[in-house]
């Protein structure tokens, strides 16, 4: 054998031993929003680190993913070695075993620091199968000068009484100034994720312990009846089609008084870079009924059960939600980028207390969600802006279209109830309740 | 008097033609001047036309943040492999079904039409399935595969009504010539059929560029074409609307290129037969 040839032989035995290393590649599905984006641009400190492993992203809008990456779950595909989820998937998933479980996760990742509630929605049988991103609650952002002008001063967590004549006052239409801008817009995480959490508030629920729809319930008819009201009496033209951006963006040119919903948007609102209300925004807890109206959702990264290359993943999934990655962010772009709302000791660091005036109340918000007990009444599900079972994303955007529908006027309170009421028991049925 | 009212005649013609044209093309105008303005002025109100301060940092950005032009090179793969591959099999289909009519024709034809009336979602697990036991997901060969094959009936139907409008004489007259099947098909009915090809190329070039349901359901990120490039801009919550718009407008400005250049063969495929 010639030496050329041997050295040839030689250096392809090297690269077979060797690519095996080399070619570990994560394939990390996610969607699009600030704090996900800034994780892509931050990961150079991790594949550093990590020079073993490289990370691909395929980013999409959360609909698309949500779809995209069910698909490929269900029939194991194995396209995806980090997917973000939410916590409504999360048990879901969990008990089709289509997730692994976030076991060994390193001594320094401290399980024990994520926010109770948080860790609850994502854990089954006391194990996590999923680790928060960041987790958000709802509030209140209201505009301090027009609460003012009002003549009114914002309790720390209002009735739904005070809003709706707070939002009344507010409203100046000649000078496009609306008390009150909710979501409209049809859809199971649009205007159905704020009218359950307000249902929920009124002491409405989904189903009863035989998994009954309660559309036909007086709790239901009052809350959807306010809504509509007060929409109609100070809420901008054309509500029916608003959803969180369109709120956002009639907040940030000054055209809300106020706006409930999730507390993410604290930080657009407040940047004054994109909103021209910035230094005029107040925060309040999310009103109360007959009980506190409850949000939890939480981005999580989670690692499907056909990955490849579940180490890896696990590695990836353990630096991206860490202490270490928030001081990161911090070192970067500033303690109020610092993704919100999973860990404890983000909220007890007085650097990020003086640099996000809406931590305490996010925190508070958060802490007082209770997934297993959103409403007056017991539930067989859980959840709190949505219902933990896996029909509900069908059920709750059909129904979501009649209560949209009954907002544009095309249909009355009364007749979006019926209407609600006879689709999910068409739906239940079919689904085969109660199990 | 004559001359004047038909002078008039034209020129309200004209002025309508033109109102027609900018109405239908406002969207992508106002979508490539969004993409000159920051997220704020995006959605300013009143909308800013064009007095706002114009920037070109919403390119920079997208360019940063994702592969662009592996996504652009799997488009162009994708589309003409696809179209390229459907003319293959649709030139001998066609013209069996122009020059060889059987009794069932017609009714195949219509069949071919009715599989674009499935709803797409419906075989989506089962091709997802075939896909993972052939290895093919995330691959350019099965993306095109798919795409040819959602795309054989239209390139099928209008192959079909070019061929339809060539007298069989000129191709009875090269068979008594001696010409064989493919040199009948080859060097008489294509080079007779070049206009019609053209256009039913350029126009299936354009359907796979914008396929969106299958591209983003068999492709993750080595094949993901300038669809889901797109896609990943798109956001419930947060307003990204001027990179949105600078994305979009990097997605179609090839096949907008594309369209200009070609109008004539485009008009002529989409009007073919229209008047006779």
């Amino acid at each position: 054998m010639s030496m050329m040839w041997r050295a040839l032989m030689g250096a392809c035995a090297v690269t077979a031993m060797g690519a095996p290393v080399l070619a570990e590649t994560l394939t990390i599905a996610t969607v699009n929003n600030g704090d996900m984006i800034r994780m892509q641009r931050m990961t150079s400190s991790f594949t550093e680190a990590n020079p073993d492993i490289q990370l691909e992203w395929v980013t999409l809008e959360e609909n698309v993913l949500r779809q995209r990456v069910t698909t490929d779950i269900a029939t194991r595909g194995g396209q995806y070695d980090i997917v973000t989820v939410g916590n409504y998937e999360v048990p879901i998933w969990a008990a089709q075993d289509w997730l692994l479980p976030l076991e060994d996760m390193g001594e320094e990742y401290d399980a024990e620091d994520i926010l109770p509630p948080i860790a609850a929605g994502l854990s089954r049988d006391g194990q996590l199968f999923a680790a928060p991103f960041y987790g958000e609650s709802a509030m209140i952002m209201y505009r301090t000068d027009l609460m003012e002008a009002a003549g009114l001063e914002m309790p720390e967590r209002p009735t739904w009484d005070f809003v709706f004549d707070a939002a009344r006052k507010m409203t100046d239409r000649p000078n496009e100034i609306y008390g009150i801008c909710l979501r409209g817009k049809a859809g199971w995480g649009e205007n159905m994720a704020f009218l359950t959490s307000m249902a929920h508030s009124y002491g409405a629920a989904w189903f009863d312990a035989e998994w009954k729809p309660q559309f036909d319930g007086e709790a239901w008819n009052r809350a959807l009846s306010d809504y509509v009201a007060v929409m109609n009496e100070a809420g901008p033209p054309g509500a029916s089609s608003n959803g969180f951006n369109e709120n956002l963006a009639l907040f940030q040119t000054g055209k809300c008084g106020m706006w409930i919903d999730a507390t993410v948007a604290a930080s657009f609102v407040s940047n004054p870079d994109d909103s021209t209300v910035a230094d005029k925004v107040g925060y309040a807890l999310a009103p109360e009924g007959e009980k506190p109206a409850m949000w939890l959702w939480a981005w999580t990264l989670a690692i499907p059960s056909s990955t490849q290359s579940p180490d890896a993943a696990k590695k990836f999934v353990a630096w991206a939600t860490s202490k270490a990655y928030a001081e990161e962010i911090a070192a970067a772009d500033g303690w109020a980028n610092v993704p919100p709302g999973t860990r404890t000791s983000l909220y007890e660091n007085p650097e990020y207390q003086e640099a996000a005036p809406f931590a305490q109340t996010t925190l508070d918000s958060i802490m007082s969600a209770d997934l297993a007990n959103p409403t007056t009444v017991e539930v067989p599900y859980i959840g709190t802006q949505w219902v933990g079972i896996p029909e509900f994303q069908a059920i709750g955007t059909t129904v979501g279209q009649q209560f949209s529908a009954a907002l544009a006027g095309q249909a009355t309170v009364e007749q979006a109830l019926q209407m609600a009421q006879q689709i999910a028991e068409r739906e239940m049925t079919r689904a085969g309740y109660p199990k | 008097m004559a001359r004047n009212v038909s002078e008039t005649r034209r020129w309200t013609v004209t002025f309508i033609a033109w109102g027609i044209a900018l109405v239908i093309f406002f969207p992508i105008l106002w979508t490539i001047l969004t993409s000159f303005k920051s997220e704020a002025d995006a959605i300013a109100s009143p909308p800013k036309f064009l007095f706002f301060d114009w920037t070109t940092r919403n390119y920079s950005e997208v360019q940063a943040r994702s592969p662009y032009f592996r996504h652009f090179s799997n488009s162009v793969v994708i589309s003409i492999g696809s179209t390229l591959l459907g003319l293959l099999i649709a030139i001998p289909a066609a013209w069996s079904m122009a020059f060889q009519p059987a009794k069932r024709t017609k009714d195949l034809l219509m069949w071919m039409l009715s599989t674009k009336m499935m709803p797409a979602a419906g075989v989506l697990i089962p091709i997802y399935l075939l896909f993972r036991s052939w290895g093919l997901l995330d691959t350019r060969l099965g993306i095109t595969v798919v795409l040819m094959l959602i795309n054989l009936p239209i390139i099928t139907w209008m192959l079909y009504t070019y061929f339809r409008e060539i007298p069989g004489e000129i191709l009875e007259a090269a068979r008594m010539d001696g010409a064989s099947l493919k040199n009948e098909i080859l060097y008489v009915l294509t080079p007779m059929a070049v206009p019609g090809i053209a256009s039913t190329l350029l126009l299936n070039v354009i359907l796979a560029w914008n396929e969106a349901f299958w591209t983003l359901n068999l492709t993750t990120s080595q094949a993901a074409p300038l669809t889901t490039f797109i896609a990943s801009y798109s956001s419930p919550e947060g307003l990204f609307y001027a990179k949105l718009s600078a994305a979009s407008t990097m997605a179609i400005a090839p096949i907008l290129i594309l369209g200009w250049f070609s109008q004539k063969q485009l008009v002529r495929g989409l009007t073919f037969g229209a008047v006779k």
